[in-house]
């Protein structure tokens, strides 16, 4: 039995979301019922899975592996998952969304995210990939009365789906070069012919690399982003924003730095631009926005620009600075949309820069928190987005990649602009018309003081989870 | 003997689904192309290939078919008189600028569709001309053991179990997102 191991965690998550719809479909009309303690649960098993998985690690069927790579990036997503929940609650109550289904795809979003980080076939990453993007595709679209949910799922699908295609079509050339889909053989086989690399090989890097560069909204394909995360409740934003990218991270450094590293000379130089590209329009565009929710969204691209310069970089404080980056940014943007999601009202989104003046002096709690995710989104000392940055930063300079690294830097000071705009009219600016915000819920409160306590603590005391992560990466390569 | 059968069945049933002027008759007759060719995959010791051909083609993808053409409900393609055409010609003709109905509503408007299935046609005569003349060379074709379903089945169970699984969630998250986005309310 013991080859079962290594998929036990995302079993877990598996039978909570099954769980969770079984419990919708016996629930009696009306009948309130703790769905979202089940999915918890669920989570709580995978946790403390993960943690017996840690010291020995396991595999299954050849394909998954829970290596300390894997096993860390699932506990990120075990983070994201449970402040997750407790940020959905208030929303489904609100909206009056179909709480079983809604709970249900989260998790199997979750599952799906998990066996992608833990993959080590190419076929089972694509099938994971398109368990957490059908999954994410519904949970965008799932106010269906708002025209605009409808559209910014409907674009996300439809380019969603075109992505799928490319990445297939990578993995086609990838098995018809190699005969295998599996990531040892195929390295082994790509630097055998690593010194002349032939079209198709280039073909086969070209087409995940387009793949991966979709799900991680990379520009010029990050086209979806600022509708999809519009569109979509702030919950599910803080959600998938941070899941979806966490997941497909792994992948992309599982793919490019263990079967495709002999290539990378060939894919080098198309990543530098590409992550260069990433930070500069994210920043750049994000700063004209006047909906928090899409700037949030261009800020999120522009830290998928970051981490694609971490796994450029890829010397051990690189590797290590992706996993410390993908942590903190989770444990920030989760508690941002949170605070996003709390504000909304039922016929008012509250989601115009305007409608945080004078925030401080109704509701300062709120704002306080606020303030302390957008600091560490900007990279402020104490707070984790700075040691985040500091390492990623310092690992592509060590490697070489100095003119990345100042892209980085000016776009860290341009991007300060637009989260301090939020702040300034947050304690700066009175208005005669506060916005409307309901009773804060207590989940919702607590998750969002927990992410607080976690960015300090990232921030302060980053050298455990940092040995953790530098721990990890050591395994893979 | 049975592959003349198969193969005179597939090329009539193909050259009258364009032959048709009522879509529904095309469609139904492309499933009988599609069930000839499925025949000739068992000549060619295909079996896999054969079954896969009637149920992903003659199938799932002939409903679709069937669905878009009574959804969009085109009983028959009007070719000599199209009403758009004369319509636009009526407005023509009651003074709208001749700028606003140029390309839209001239009559070579099916042209199009004409020179992409034309170029279709050339692209596939090329082909075919391809394959019969080099065709033959490439031996490293594998032998039909592998392509049995036997094997196949072997391997979904065995190797490819992990993935089989998979995708039954997989095609379950899209069940349940299909019912959720769909559903009407109570």
């Amino acid at each position: 039995m013991s080859s079962f191991n290594a998929i036990v965690p995302m079993s877990c998550v598996t039978a909570a979301a099954i769980a969770a719809m079984i419990a919708e479909a016996f629930r009696a009309p009306g009948e309130r019922m703790p769905i979202g303690p089940l999915g918890a649960i669920g989570l709580a098993g995978a946790a403390i899975s993960s943690v017996l998985l840690w010291k020995d690690g396991a595999s299954s069927f050849g394909v998954v592996v829970a290596d300390k790579f894997g096993l860390f990036v699932t506990f990120i997503l075990i983070i994201v998952g449970v402040l997750s929940l407790a940020i959905s609650e208030p929303t489904i109550d609100r909206e009056r969304l179909p709480r079983g289904e809604y709970y249900a795809l989260m998790l199997f979003a979750l599952a799906g995210m998990m066996l992608m980080a833990t993959a080590t076939d190419l076929l089972i990453i694509f099938l994971a990939l398109e368990v957490l993007s059908l999954a994410v595709y519904v949970l965008t679209g799932i106010r269906r009365d708002h025209a605009l949910a409808s559209e910014g799922a409907l674009k996300y699908f439809l380019l969603g789906a075109f992505s799928s295609a490319f990445f297939l079509y990578g993995i086609a050339f990838t098995y018809g070069l190699t005969g295998s889909t599996r990531l040892d053989r195929i390295g082994s086989l790509m630097a055998a012919q690593a010194m002349a690399p032939t079209p198709m090989q280039l073909l086969a890097v070209g087409l995940l690399l387009v793949g991966f560069a979709f799900k991680v909204s990379a520009v010029p394909f990050h086209m979806w982003t600022p509708d999809a995360y519009e569109a979509a409740p702030p919950a599910i934003t803080g959600f998938m924003s941070t899941g979806v990218k966490a997941a497909a991270f792994a992948a992309f450094v599982r793919v490019f730095l263990a079967a495709f590293e002999p290539l990378r000379p060939s894919w080098s130089p198309i990543l530098w631009i590409v992550a260069a590209a990433t930070m500069i329009v994210g920043t750049v565009v994000g700063v004209s926005q006047s909906s928090v929710k899409r700037m949030l969204a261009y800020s999120s691209i522009a830290h998928g620009g970051y981490l694609l310069l971490a796994l450029l970089a890829a010397n051990d404080v690189g590797k290590a600075a992706v996993l410390f980056y993908l942590l903190t940014y989770a444990v920030t943007n989760i508690g941002a949309f949170g605070v996003i999601s709390v504000l909304e009202n039922t016929d008012q989104p509250n989601d115009r820069v305007r409608d945080y003046a004078g925030l401080w002096y109704t509701h300062p709690a709120l704002a306080a928190l606020m303030t302390i995710f957008l600091l560490s989104l900007g990279g402020f000392p104490p707070m984790a987005g700075f040691i985040a940055k500091w390492y990623v930063f310092s690992a592509a300079v060590k490697r070489g990649y100095t003119g990345l690294a100042i892209i980085g830097v000016l776009t860290s000071v341009v991007s300060v602009f637009f989260y301090l705009r939020i702040i300034v009219m947050m304690y700066m600016t009175t208005t005669d018309t506060p916005a409307r915000v309901p009773p804060i819920p207590r989940m919702a409160g607590l998750a969002l003081i927990v992410s607080a306590i976690l960015v300090f603590y990232l921030g302060i005391l980053p050298t455990r989870v940092l040995d953790w992560a530098a721990a990890s990466i050591a395994t893979i390569f | 003997m049975a592959f003349y059968v198969f193969a005179v069945i597939a090329v009539v049933a193909s050259v009258l689904v364009i032959a048709q002027r009522n879509p529904i008759y095309s469609v139904l007759l492309l499933i009988a192309s599609f069930g000839a060719l499925s025949g000739l995959y068992v000549l060619l010791e295909a079996p896999f290939v054969a079954v896969i051909q009637i149920i992903v083609y003659a199938g799932a993808i002939m409903v679709l078919f069937l669905f878009v053409v009574m959804l969009l409900n085109a009983p028959h393609e009007e070719t000599d008189y199209d009403e758009r055409i004369h319509a636009y010609e009526a407005e023509r003709g009651a003074g709208v600028p001749a700028e606003r109905v140029r390309g839209a509503g001239a009559p070579g408007v099916n042209k199009v569709p004409m020179r992409f299935g034309g170029f279709l046609a050339a692209a596939l005569a090329v082909e075919l001309v391809w394959v019969l003349t080099k065709g033959g060379e490439s031996g490293a074709f594998p032998s039909g053991a592998i392509s049995s379903v036997k094997t196949i089945g072997q391997l979904l169970f065995t190797d490819y179990a992990f993935a089989f699984e998979v995708t039954s969630v997989l095609i379950l998250v899209a069940m349940v997102g299909a019912v959720v986005l769909a559903r009407r309310e109570s």
